[in-house]
Protein backbone atom coordinates (compact mmCIF):
# COMPACT_ATOMS: atom_id res chain seq x y z
CA UNK A 1 0.00 0.00 0.00
CA UNK A 2 3.00 2.21 1.20
CA UNK A 3 4.98 1.76 -1.79
CA UNK A 4 2.46 2.31 -4.15
CA UNK A 5 1.02 5.72 -2.82
CA UNK A 6 4.70 6.33 -2.79
CA UNK A 7 4.74 5.30 -6.72
CA UNK A 8 1.93 7.03 -7.79
CA UNK A 9 2.79 10.58 -5.71
CA UNK A 10 6.52 10.54 -7.90
CA UNK A 11 5.22 9.65 -11.17
CA UNK A 12 2.37 12.80 -10.35
CA UNK A 13 5.40 14.75 -9.77
CA UNK A 14 7.03 13.39 -12.66
CA UNK A 15 4.10 14.41 -14.90
CA UNK A 16 3.80 17.78 -13.80
CA UNK A 17 7.74 18.55 -14.23
CA UNK A 18 7.55 16.92 -18.19
CA UNK A 19 4.38 19.28 -18.30
CA UNK A 20 6.42 22.57 -17.18
CA UNK A 21 9.39 21.29 -19.30
CA UNK A 22 7.35 21.06 -22.80
CA UNK A 23 5.53 24.31 -22.24
CA UNK A 24 8.46 26.09 -21.60
CA UNK A 25 10.28 24.58 -24.97
CA UNK A 26 7.38 24.68 -26.94
CA UNK A 27 6.60 28.42 -25.70
CA UNK A 28 7.88 30.30 -28.31
CA UNK A 29 6.80 28.02 -31.04
CA UNK A 30 3.28 28.23 -29.54
CA UNK A 31 3.28 32.36 -29.08
CA UNK A 32 4.91 31.91 -33.17
CA UNK A 33 1.93 31.04 -33.66
CA UNK A 34 -0.54 32.82 -31.82
CA UNK A 35 1.20 35.71 -33.00
CA UNK A 36 0.82 35.23 -36.71
CA UNK A 37 -2.90 34.83 -36.76
CA UNK A 38 -3.01 38.19 -34.81
CA UNK A 39 -3.35 41.98 -36.26
CA UNK A 40 -0.27 43.91 -35.39
CA UNK A 41 -1.47 46.15 -33.11
CA UNK A 42 -2.63 43.04 -30.67
CA UNK A 43 1.28 40.87 -31.11
CA UNK A 44 2.55 42.97 -27.75
CA UNK A 45 -0.89 43.41 -26.02
CA UNK A 46 -0.23 42.91 -22.17
CA UNK A 47 -1.49 40.75 -20.90
CA UNK A 48 -0.40 38.17 -23.18
CA UNK A 49 -3.28 36.96 -25.82
CA UNK A 50 -2.57 33.31 -26.06
CA UNK A 51 -5.35 32.93 -28.69
CA UNK A 52 -5.65 35.97 -30.56
CA UNK A 53 -8.84 37.70 -29.97
CA UNK A 54 -9.26 38.45 -33.85
CA UNK A 55 -8.43 35.82 -36.11
CA UNK A 56 -6.42 37.35 -38.94
CA UNK A 57 -5.65 34.64 -41.69
CA UNK A 58 -4.90 36.66 -44.18
CA UNK A 59 -1.63 36.97 -42.89
CA UNK A 60 -0.69 33.90 -44.71
CA UNK A 61 -1.89 35.61 -47.86
CA UNK A 62 -0.06 39.35 -47.31
CA UNK A 63 3.24 37.64 -46.71
CA UNK A 64 3.17 35.76 -50.16
CA UNK A 65 2.60 39.10 -52.22
CA UNK A 66 4.94 41.25 -50.37
CA UNK A 67 8.48 38.77 -51.05
CA UNK A 68 8.79 36.44 -53.59
CA UNK A 69 7.88 33.41 -51.30
CA UNK A 70 7.10 30.93 -53.50
CA UNK A 71 10.37 31.51 -55.79
CA UNK A 72 12.40 31.39 -52.72
CA UNK A 73 10.54 28.32 -51.49
CA UNK A 74 11.14 26.62 -55.13
CA UNK A 75 15.50 27.58 -55.13
CA UNK A 76 15.21 25.75 -51.13
CA UNK A 77 13.73 22.44 -52.43
CA UNK A 78 16.04 22.46 -55.54
CA UNK A 79 19.53 23.11 -53.87
CA UNK A 80 17.73 20.59 -51.16
CA UNK A 81 17.39 18.15 -53.39
CA UNK A 82 20.30 18.09 -55.45
CA UNK A 83 22.50 18.35 -52.59
CA UNK A 84 20.74 15.42 -51.19
CA UNK A 85 20.89 13.49 -53.81
CA UNK A 86 24.60 13.99 -54.91
CA UNK A 87 25.28 13.17 -51.63
CA UNK A 88 23.54 9.97 -51.55
CA UNK A 89 24.78 8.75 -54.54
CA UNK A 90 28.52 9.95 -53.92
CA UNK A 91 28.52 9.24 -50.02
CA UNK A 92 26.98 5.64 -50.32
CA UNK A 93 29.26 4.57 -53.59
CA UNK A 94 32.38 6.16 -50.89
CA UNK A 95 31.18 4.29 -48.17
CA UNK A 96 31.43 0.88 -49.79
CA UNK A 97 35.06 1.77 -50.83
CA UNK A 98 36.01 2.27 -47.65
CA UNK A 99 34.39 -0.28 -45.52
CA UNK A 100 34.42 -3.57 -48.67
CA UNK A 101 37.28 -2.88 -50.73
CA UNK A 102 40.57 -3.31 -49.75
CA UNK A 103 43.58 -1.96 -51.05
CA UNK A 104 46.53 0.20 -50.06
CA UNK A 105 46.23 3.61 -48.45
CA UNK A 106 42.60 3.20 -47.84
CA UNK A 107 42.88 3.86 -44.11
CA UNK A 108 45.00 6.80 -44.38
CA UNK A 109 42.60 8.18 -46.89
CA UNK A 110 39.66 7.56 -44.53
CA UNK A 111 41.48 9.60 -41.85
CA UNK A 112 41.96 12.49 -43.68
CA UNK A 113 38.20 12.85 -44.09
CA UNK A 114 37.32 11.93 -40.31
CA UNK A 115 40.52 14.97 -39.74
CA UNK A 116 37.95 17.05 -41.75
CA UNK A 117 34.86 16.18 -39.43
CA UNK A 118 36.37 17.55 -36.74
CA UNK A 119 37.53 21.30 -38.68
CA UNK A 120 34.96 23.94 -37.97
CA UNK A 121 33.95 25.18 -41.23
CA UNK A 122 34.79 28.97 -40.19
CA UNK A 123 38.14 27.73 -40.60
CA UNK A 124 37.85 27.60 -44.42
CA UNK A 125 34.82 29.73 -45.59
CA UNK A 126 36.85 32.34 -46.97
CA UNK A 127 39.20 30.00 -48.59
CA UNK A 128 36.26 28.53 -50.68
CA UNK A 129 34.44 32.14 -50.73
CA UNK A 130 38.17 32.90 -52.83
CA UNK A 131 37.81 29.88 -54.71
CA UNK A 132 34.40 30.54 -56.15
CA UNK A 133 35.11 33.85 -56.68
CA UNK A 134 38.30 33.16 -59.26
CA UNK A 135 35.77 31.09 -60.83
CA UNK A 136 33.12 33.26 -61.32
CA UNK A 137 30.64 30.88 -59.34
CA UNK A 138 29.84 33.62 -56.62
CA UNK A 139 26.09 34.32 -56.76
CA UNK A 140 25.47 31.11 -58.40
CA UNK A 141 23.50 27.90 -56.92
CA UNK A 142 25.78 25.53 -58.68
CA UNK A 143 28.40 27.17 -56.05
CA UNK A 144 26.65 26.15 -52.95
CA UNK A 145 25.76 22.85 -54.82
CA UNK A 146 29.54 22.29 -55.05
CA UNK A 147 30.39 22.88 -51.92
CA UNK A 148 28.07 21.10 -49.82
CA UNK A 149 27.40 18.15 -51.60
CA UNK A 150 30.44 16.44 -50.81
CA UNK A 151 30.47 15.94 -47.17
CA UNK A 152 32.51 13.69 -44.81
CA UNK A 153 29.54 13.14 -42.54
CA UNK A 154 27.46 11.26 -45.09
CA UNK A 155 30.56 8.80 -45.96
CA UNK A 156 31.20 8.61 -42.00
CA UNK A 157 27.43 7.41 -41.01
CA UNK A 158 27.19 5.03 -43.82
CA UNK A 159 30.23 3.53 -43.74
CA UNK A 160 29.19 2.44 -40.50
CA UNK A 161 26.33 0.89 -41.23
CA UNK A 162 27.79 -0.69 -44.00
CA UNK A 163 30.64 -2.27 -41.86
CA UNK A 164 27.56 -4.39 -40.24
CA UNK A 165 27.16 -6.11 -42.97
CA UNK A 166 28.29 -9.49 -43.17
CA UNK A 167 31.59 -9.68 -45.51
CA UNK A 168 30.06 -13.81 -45.90
CA UNK A 169 26.84 -12.20 -47.75
CA UNK A 170 28.80 -10.00 -50.05
CA UNK A 171 31.57 -13.16 -50.72
CA UNK A 172 28.71 -15.41 -51.81
CA UNK A 173 27.77 -12.85 -54.45
CA UNK A 174 31.26 -12.59 -55.88
CA UNK A 175 31.20 -16.41 -55.91
CA UNK A 176 28.22 -15.93 -57.82
CA UNK A 177 29.88 -13.97 -59.94
CA UNK A 178 28.38 -10.27 -59.17
CA UNK A 179 31.21 -7.70 -59.84
CA UNK A 180 32.10 -5.22 -57.15
CA UNK A 181 29.83 -2.51 -58.38
CA UNK A 182 27.15 -5.02 -59.06
CA UNK A 183 27.18 -6.00 -55.25
CA UNK A 184 26.96 -2.44 -54.07
CA UNK A 185 24.03 -2.06 -56.22
CA UNK A 186 22.08 -5.03 -55.58
CA UNK A 187 22.93 -6.03 -52.00
CA UNK A 188 24.50 -3.07 -50.65
CA UNK A 189 22.15 -0.88 -51.37
CA UNK A 190 18.87 -2.56 -50.93
CA UNK A 191 19.86 -3.66 -47.09
CA UNK A 192 20.69 -0.32 -46.01
CA UNK A 193 17.61 1.80 -46.65
CA UNK A 194 17.64 2.70 -43.29
CA UNK A 195 20.59 4.43 -43.15
CA UNK A 196 20.28 5.77 -46.71
CA UNK A 197 16.97 7.46 -45.09
CA UNK A 198 19.05 8.71 -42.11
CA UNK A 199 21.97 10.31 -44.39
CA UNK A 200 18.58 11.21 -47.08
CA UNK A 201 16.68 13.13 -43.59
CA UNK A 202 19.99 14.93 -42.37
CA UNK A 203 20.72 16.47 -45.57
CA UNK A 204 17.57 17.81 -46.40
CA UNK A 205 17.00 19.06 -42.55
CA UNK A 206 20.25 21.04 -42.64
CA UNK A 207 20.15 22.29 -46.75
CA UNK A 208 16.93 23.81 -45.91
CA UNK A 209 17.86 25.09 -42.70
CA UNK A 210 21.20 26.51 -43.69
CA UNK A 211 21.39 30.38 -43.53
CA UNK A 212 25.51 31.21 -43.49
CA UNK A 213 26.17 29.66 -46.81
CA UNK A 214 23.58 31.28 -49.05
CA UNK A 215 23.99 34.32 -47.20
CA UNK A 216 28.00 34.37 -48.08
CA UNK A 217 27.05 33.41 -51.85
CA UNK A 218 23.68 35.01 -52.97
CA UNK A 219 23.22 38.45 -53.32
CA UNK A 220 20.22 39.00 -56.13
CA UNK A 221 16.86 38.06 -55.35
CA UNK A 222 16.16 34.94 -58.24
CA UNK A 223 18.89 32.83 -56.17
CA UNK A 224 17.66 33.78 -52.59
CA UNK A 225 16.50 30.79 -50.21
CA UNK A 226 13.63 30.60 -47.74
CA UNK A 227 16.09 31.38 -45.17
CA UNK A 228 17.51 34.02 -46.67
CA UNK A 229 13.75 35.59 -47.47
CA UNK A 230 12.67 35.53 -44.26
CA UNK A 231 15.97 37.53 -43.00
CA UNK A 232 14.71 39.35 -45.86
CA UNK A 233 11.59 39.96 -44.98
CA UNK A 234 12.34 40.69 -41.30
CA UNK A 235 14.43 43.72 -42.13
CA UNK A 236 12.18 45.27 -44.77
CA UNK A 237 8.85 44.55 -42.48
CA UNK A 238 11.02 44.62 -38.94
CA UNK A 239 7.94 46.18 -37.16
CA UNK A 240 5.47 43.68 -38.57
CA UNK A 241 5.72 40.84 -35.83
CA UNK A 242 2.66 38.99 -37.23
CA UNK A 243 4.07 38.71 -40.64
CA UNK A 244 7.18 37.93 -39.90
CA UNK A 245 6.25 35.15 -37.69
CA UNK A 246 3.72 33.69 -40.22
CA UNK A 247 6.79 33.83 -42.47
CA UNK A 248 8.94 31.84 -40.07
CA UNK A 249 6.17 29.16 -39.33
CA UNK A 250 5.96 28.53 -43.21
CA UNK A 251 9.52 28.09 -43.45
CA UNK A 252 9.31 25.43 -40.24
CA UNK A 253 6.19 22.97 -42.04
CA UNK A 254 8.83 21.06 -44.07
CA UNK A 255 11.08 19.99 -41.54
CA UNK A 256 8.68 19.60 -39.11
CA UNK A 257 6.01 17.08 -41.38
CA UNK A 258 9.33 15.00 -42.03
CA UNK A 259 10.38 15.13 -38.28
CA UNK A 260 7.23 14.37 -37.01
CA UNK A 261 6.93 11.22 -39.80
CA UNK A 262 10.23 9.88 -39.80
CA UNK A 263 10.60 10.83 -36.05
CA UNK A 264 12.72 7.21 -35.74
CA UNK A 265 15.48 7.63 -38.28
CA UNK A 266 16.88 11.15 -36.52
CA UNK A 267 17.22 9.68 -33.13
CA UNK A 268 18.84 6.56 -35.19
CA UNK A 269 21.20 8.56 -36.79
CA UNK A 270 22.26 10.38 -33.31
CA UNK A 271 22.53 7.28 -31.93
CA UNK A 272 24.90 5.59 -34.71
CA UNK A 273 26.76 9.41 -35.69
CA UNK A 274 27.25 9.72 -31.95
CA UNK A 275 28.30 7.42 -28.94
CA UNK A 276 29.32 4.81 -31.30
CA UNK A 277 31.44 7.21 -33.42
CA UNK B 1 63.16 -3.99 -56.46
CA UNK B 2 62.97 -8.10 -57.07
CA UNK B 3 60.89 -9.32 -60.26
CA UNK B 4 57.72 -11.71 -59.71
CA UNK B 5 58.81 -14.84 -60.89
CA UNK B 6 56.04 -17.31 -60.95
CA UNK B 7 52.82 -17.08 -61.89
CA UNK B 8 51.02 -17.13 -58.82
CA UNK B 9 53.09 -13.58 -57.85
CA UNK B 10 52.44 -12.52 -60.90
CA UNK B 11 48.10 -12.73 -60.33
CA UNK B 12 48.28 -11.66 -57.03
CA UNK B 13 49.96 -8.02 -58.17
CA UNK B 14 47.72 -7.94 -60.83
CA UNK B 15 44.50 -8.83 -58.69
CA UNK B 16 45.85 -6.03 -55.85
CA UNK B 17 45.70 -3.48 -59.10
CA UNK B 18 42.72 -4.34 -60.26
CA UNK B 19 41.11 -4.39 -56.24
CA UNK B 20 42.98 -0.87 -56.08
CA UNK B 21 41.42 0.61 -59.19
CA UNK B 22 38.15 -0.81 -57.75
CA UNK B 23 38.71 0.37 -54.32
CA UNK B 24 39.24 4.02 -55.93
CA UNK B 25 36.62 4.30 -58.38
CA UNK B 26 34.26 3.94 -55.30
CA UNK B 27 35.71 6.64 -53.78
CA UNK B 28 36.97 8.76 -56.54
CA UNK B 29 33.36 10.55 -57.45
CA UNK B 30 33.23 11.60 -53.59
CA UNK B 31 37.39 12.24 -52.84
CA UNK B 32 36.99 14.69 -55.75
CA UNK B 33 34.74 17.03 -54.64
CA UNK B 34 36.17 16.70 -51.21
CA UNK B 35 39.41 17.18 -52.14
CA UNK B 36 38.33 20.54 -54.03
CA UNK B 37 35.96 22.13 -51.76
CA UNK B 38 37.10 21.33 -48.31
CA UNK B 39 40.44 19.67 -48.27
CA UNK B 40 42.01 22.52 -50.09
CA UNK B 41 40.70 25.16 -48.61
CA UNK B 42 41.83 24.00 -45.27
CA UNK B 43 45.40 23.84 -46.52
CA UNK B 44 44.86 27.50 -48.45
CA UNK B 45 43.68 28.99 -45.08
CA UNK B 46 47.12 27.89 -43.05
CA UNK B 47 48.90 29.37 -46.04
CA UNK B 48 46.81 32.67 -45.40
CA UNK B 49 47.13 32.63 -41.70
CA UNK B 50 50.42 33.71 -42.40
CA UNK B 51 50.25 36.57 -45.07
CA UNK B 52 49.10 39.67 -45.64
CA UNK B 53 46.53 39.85 -48.12
CA UNK B 54 43.29 42.00 -48.87
CA UNK B 55 41.95 39.64 -52.29
CA UNK B 56 43.21 41.89 -54.48
CA UNK B 57 46.74 43.33 -54.03
CA UNK B 58 49.76 41.00 -54.04
CA UNK B 59 50.14 37.71 -50.98
CA UNK B 60 52.35 39.22 -49.02
CA UNK B 61 54.29 36.44 -46.50
CA UNK B 62 54.29 38.12 -43.18
CA UNK B 63 55.35 34.78 -40.88
CA UNK B 64 53.45 35.28 -37.45
CA UNK B 65 52.44 38.70 -37.38
CA UNK B 66 48.96 38.42 -37.69
CA UNK B 67 48.43 36.53 -34.69
CA UNK B 68 50.42 38.94 -32.67
CA UNK B 69 48.45 41.83 -34.43
CA UNK B 70 45.06 40.18 -33.38
CA UNK B 71 46.21 39.53 -29.78
CA UNK B 72 46.52 42.99 -29.75
CA UNK B 73 43.53 43.77 -31.19
CA UNK B 74 40.64 44.79 -28.90
CA UNK B 75 37.77 43.49 -30.95
CA UNK B 76 39.74 40.20 -31.09
CA UNK B 77 40.24 39.45 -27.32
CA UNK B 78 36.81 40.33 -26.48
CA UNK B 79 35.54 37.75 -28.43
CA UNK B 80 37.85 35.22 -27.66
CA UNK B 81 36.31 35.97 -24.31
CA UNK B 82 32.85 35.93 -25.17
CA UNK B 83 33.16 32.72 -26.56
CA UNK B 84 34.89 31.04 -23.46
CA UNK B 85 32.34 32.08 -21.02
CA UNK B 86 29.51 31.20 -23.81
CA UNK B 87 31.02 28.10 -23.70
CA UNK B 88 31.46 27.69 -20.10
CA UNK B 89 27.35 28.42 -19.08
CA UNK B 90 26.36 26.37 -22.27
CA UNK B 91 28.08 23.38 -21.28
CA UNK B 92 27.02 23.46 -17.73
CA UNK B 93 23.41 24.12 -18.09
CA UNK B 94 22.86 22.31 -21.48
CA UNK B 95 24.56 18.98 -19.81
CA UNK B 96 22.58 19.38 -16.71
CA UNK B 97 19.33 20.06 -18.05
CA UNK B 98 19.62 17.36 -20.65
CA UNK B 99 20.61 14.63 -18.35
CA UNK B 100 17.72 15.70 -15.88
CA UNK B 101 15.42 15.63 -19.19
CA UNK B 102 16.80 11.65 -20.02
CA UNK B 103 16.03 10.44 -16.66
CA UNK B 104 12.65 11.89 -16.56
CA UNK B 105 12.02 10.46 -19.94
CA UNK B 106 13.81 6.78 -18.96
CA UNK B 107 10.54 5.38 -18.11
CA UNK B 108 7.72 3.60 -19.87
CA UNK B 109 4.82 6.63 -19.17
CA UNK B 110 2.24 7.86 -21.34
CA UNK B 111 3.04 10.30 -23.82
CA UNK B 112 6.89 9.81 -23.45
CA UNK B 113 7.18 10.35 -27.02
CA UNK B 114 5.47 13.56 -27.31
CA UNK B 115 7.88 14.94 -24.55
CA UNK B 116 10.92 13.84 -26.16
CA UNK B 117 9.59 15.01 -29.25
CA UNK B 118 8.91 18.45 -27.64
CA UNK B 119 11.73 18.94 -26.41
CA UNK B 120 13.91 17.84 -29.70
CA UNK B 121 12.32 19.28 -31.48
CA UNK B 122 14.20 23.17 -31.75
CA UNK B 123 16.80 21.04 -32.48
CA UNK B 124 15.61 21.00 -36.02
CA UNK B 125 13.67 24.06 -36.42
CA UNK B 126 15.33 26.80 -38.44
CA UNK B 127 17.79 29.12 -36.79
CA UNK B 128 16.36 32.06 -38.76
CA UNK B 129 12.96 31.12 -37.50
CA UNK B 130 14.56 30.30 -33.96
CA UNK B 131 15.99 34.07 -34.41
CA UNK B 132 13.18 35.45 -35.52
CA UNK B 133 10.59 34.48 -32.30
CA UNK B 134 13.41 34.88 -29.83
CA UNK B 135 14.21 38.18 -30.54
CA UNK B 136 10.62 38.95 -30.63
CA UNK B 137 10.27 36.90 -27.14
CA UNK B 138 13.10 38.92 -25.07
CA UNK B 139 11.68 42.79 -26.40
CA UNK B 140 12.50 44.87 -23.97
CA UNK B 141 8.93 46.20 -23.66
CA UNK B 142 6.19 43.67 -24.72
CA UNK B 143 7.93 41.12 -25.03
CA UNK B 144 6.34 37.71 -23.43
CA UNK B 145 9.20 36.81 -21.64
CA UNK B 146 9.32 40.22 -20.35
CA UNK B 147 5.48 40.22 -19.53
CA UNK B 148 5.65 36.91 -18.03
CA UNK B 149 8.36 38.79 -15.68
CA UNK B 150 6.47 41.52 -14.61
CA UNK B 151 3.36 39.33 -13.93
CA UNK B 152 5.72 37.17 -11.37
CA UNK B 153 6.32 39.99 -9.55
CA UNK B 154 10.09 41.29 -11.56
CA UNK B 155 8.94 44.68 -11.38
CA UNK B 156 12.61 45.83 -13.85
CA UNK B 157 13.24 42.79 -15.86
CA UNK B 158 16.62 42.94 -17.74
CA UNK B 159 16.56 44.53 -21.46
CA UNK B 160 18.16 41.40 -22.73
CA UNK B 161 19.70 41.85 -26.38
CA UNK B 162 19.51 45.66 -26.20
CA UNK B 163 21.67 45.40 -23.25
CA UNK B 164 25.20 44.61 -23.79
CA UNK B 165 24.92 43.28 -19.71
CA UNK B 166 22.14 41.15 -20.52
CA UNK B 167 22.53 40.03 -24.55
CA UNK B 168 24.91 37.10 -23.62
CA UNK B 169 23.08 35.28 -20.79
CA UNK B 170 20.09 35.62 -23.55
CA UNK B 171 21.81 34.13 -26.57
CA UNK B 172 23.12 31.50 -23.78
CA UNK B 173 19.49 30.65 -22.35
CA UNK B 174 18.49 30.34 -26.33
CA UNK B 175 21.20 27.83 -27.50
CA UNK B 176 20.40 26.05 -23.93
CA UNK B 177 16.63 25.60 -25.63
CA UNK B 178 17.71 24.78 -28.94
CA UNK B 179 20.41 22.06 -28.53
CA UNK B 180 19.17 20.25 -24.89
CA UNK B 181 16.90 17.81 -26.83
CA UNK B 182 20.12 16.73 -28.60
CA UNK B 183 22.18 15.83 -26.05
CA UNK B 184 18.94 14.17 -24.29
CA UNK B 185 18.71 11.64 -27.00
CA UNK B 186 22.71 10.60 -26.31
CA UNK B 187 21.54 10.28 -22.63
CA UNK B 188 18.92 8.33 -23.48
CA UNK B 189 20.82 6.02 -25.76
CA UNK B 190 23.41 5.69 -22.85
CA UNK B 191 21.16 5.09 -20.56
CA UNK B 192 19.46 1.99 -22.15
CA UNK B 193 22.70 0.70 -22.11
CA UNK B 194 22.77 0.12 -18.23
CA UNK B 195 21.89 -3.26 -17.02
CA UNK B 196 18.60 -3.47 -15.13
CA UNK B 197 20.37 -5.83 -12.88
CA UNK B 198 22.35 -2.87 -11.31
CA UNK B 199 19.61 -1.72 -9.99
CA UNK B 200 17.73 -4.49 -9.17
CA UNK B 201 20.64 -5.28 -6.69
CA UNK B 202 20.93 -1.43 -5.55
CA UNK B 203 17.48 -2.03 -4.44
CA UNK B 204 18.15 -5.19 -2.85
CA UNK B 205 20.94 -3.49 -0.80
CA UNK B 206 18.68 -0.92 0.19
CA UNK B 207 19.65 2.05 -2.05
CA UNK B 208 16.76 5.14 -2.14
CA UNK B 209 16.09 7.02 -5.13
CA UNK B 210 18.62 9.72 -5.19
CA UNK B 211 21.42 6.65 -3.95
CA UNK B 212 20.52 5.01 -6.82
CA UNK B 213 21.19 7.79 -9.52
CA UNK B 214 24.47 8.42 -7.63
CA UNK B 215 25.86 5.29 -7.26
CA UNK B 216 24.75 3.25 -10.53
CA UNK B 217 23.40 6.17 -12.73
CA UNK B 218 25.66 9.06 -13.08
CA UNK B 219 28.81 6.89 -12.47
CA UNK B 220 27.96 4.22 -15.32
CA UNK B 221 27.42 7.30 -17.34
CA UNK B 222 30.69 8.60 -17.77
CA UNK B 223 31.50 7.81 -21.57
CA UNK B 224 28.04 9.80 -21.93
CA UNK B 225 29.27 12.56 -19.75
CA UNK B 226 32.21 12.81 -21.88
CA UNK B 227 31.01 12.55 -25.35
CA UNK B 228 28.30 15.03 -24.34
CA UNK B 229 30.71 17.29 -22.60
CA UNK B 230 33.24 17.29 -25.76
CA UNK B 231 30.59 17.99 -28.51
CA UNK B 232 29.01 20.83 -26.22
CA UNK B 233 32.50 22.04 -26.21
CA UNK B 234 32.91 21.86 -29.51
CA UNK B 235 29.82 22.78 -30.94
CA UNK B 236 29.96 25.98 -28.55
CA UNK B 237 33.62 27.64 -29.37
CA UNK B 238 32.23 27.00 -33.17
CA UNK B 239 29.22 28.69 -32.65
CA UNK B 240 27.97 31.48 -34.71
CA UNK B 241 25.04 31.79 -37.18
CA UNK B 242 22.74 31.07 -33.93
CA UNK B 243 24.38 34.38 -32.89
CA UNK B 244 24.00 36.19 -35.93
CA UNK B 245 20.31 35.88 -36.10
CA UNK B 246 19.99 37.25 -32.28
CA UNK B 247 22.25 39.80 -32.20
CA UNK B 248 24.84 40.18 -34.74
CA UNK B 249 27.34 40.14 -32.50
CA UNK B 250 25.65 42.92 -30.89
CA UNK B 251 24.84 45.17 -28.94
CA UNK B 252 27.91 46.91 -30.11
CA UNK B 253 30.41 43.53 -29.50
CA UNK B 254 28.54 42.65 -26.56
CA UNK B 255 27.92 39.17 -27.75
CA UNK B 256 31.04 39.30 -30.77
CA UNK B 257 32.54 35.39 -30.86
CA UNK B 258 34.81 34.16 -32.15
CA UNK B 259 33.55 33.29 -35.53
CA UNK B 260 31.53 36.40 -36.02
CA UNK B 261 34.95 37.45 -36.03
CA UNK B 262 36.37 35.43 -38.15
CA UNK B 263 33.53 36.64 -40.64
CA UNK B 264 33.80 40.66 -40.65
CA UNK B 265 37.42 40.10 -40.77
CA UNK B 266 37.34 38.16 -43.87
CA UNK B 267 34.07 40.02 -45.73
CA UNK B 268 33.79 42.97 -43.99
CA UNK B 269 36.93 44.82 -43.62
CA UNK B 270 38.79 42.47 -46.08
CA UNK B 271 41.55 41.41 -44.03
CA UNK B 272 42.12 37.58 -45.18
CA UNK B 273 45.01 37.22 -43.00
CA UNK B 274 43.33 38.64 -39.50
CA UNK B 275 40.52 36.10 -40.46
CA UNK B 276 42.73 33.33 -41.18
CA UNK B 277 44.78 33.21 -38.06
CA UNK B 278 42.14 33.81 -35.93
CA UNK B 279 40.51 31.08 -37.50
CA UNK B 280 43.93 29.29 -36.85
CA UNK B 281 43.23 29.80 -33.30
CA UNK B 282 39.74 28.60 -33.14
CA UNK B 283 41.12 25.73 -35.43
CA UNK B 284 43.77 24.77 -32.52
CA UNK B 285 41.23 25.17 -29.77
CA UNK B 286 38.92 22.25 -31.40
CA UNK B 287 41.69 20.64 -32.52
CA UNK B 288 43.38 20.18 -29.16
CA UNK B 289 39.71 19.20 -27.19
CA UNK B 290 38.99 16.90 -30.45
CA UNK B 291 42.82 14.80 -29.56
CA UNK B 292 41.78 14.99 -26.30
CA UNK B 293 38.62 13.29 -26.61
CA UNK B 294 40.00 10.79 -29.15
CA UNK B 295 42.32 9.37 -26.37
CA UNK B 296 40.18 9.14 -23.89
CA UNK B 297 37.28 7.62 -26.18
CA UNK B 298 39.59 4.50 -26.86
CA UNK B 299 40.58 4.50 -23.20
CA UNK B 300 36.76 3.88 -22.43
CA UNK B 301 36.17 1.89 -25.48
CA UNK B 302 38.96 -0.79 -23.90
CA UNK B 303 37.61 -0.63 -20.57
CA UNK B 304 34.03 -1.31 -21.39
Amino acid sequence: MQITKENRLSSIARYVGLVIIAILTLLPFVWMLSASFKSDIDVFSVPIQWIPKTFHPENYVKIWTKIPLGLFTYNSIKLTVIITLIQLVTSSFAAYGFSKCRFKGRDTLFVCYIITIAIPWQVYMLPQYIMMQKVHLIDTHLSIILLQSFTAFGVFLLRQFFQSVPNELLEAARIDGLTEYGIYARIMLPLSKPAMATLTIFSFVSVWNDFMGPMIYFNSTRNKTIQLGIRMFISQYSAEYNLIMAASLCSLVPVFILYVSFQRFFIQGIATSGLKG
Amino acid sequence: MKKPHTIAERRQISLNRHNTLVGLSFILPNFIGFALFILIPVIFSFILSVCKWDGFTAIQFVGLENFSNIFKDRVFKASLQHTIIFTIFSVVCTMSLSLMLAILLNRKIRGVNFFRSAVFFPYVASVVAVGAVWNAMFLKDGGPVNTMLQALGVSNPPGWFASTKWALPGVIIVSIWKNMGYFMIIYLAALQDIPSTLYEAAVIDGANGWQKFRNVTFPLLAPAHFFVFMMLTINSFKVFDLIWVLTDGGPGIATKVLANYIYDRAFVSWNYGYSSAASMILFLIIGTITIIQFTVQKKFDDVM
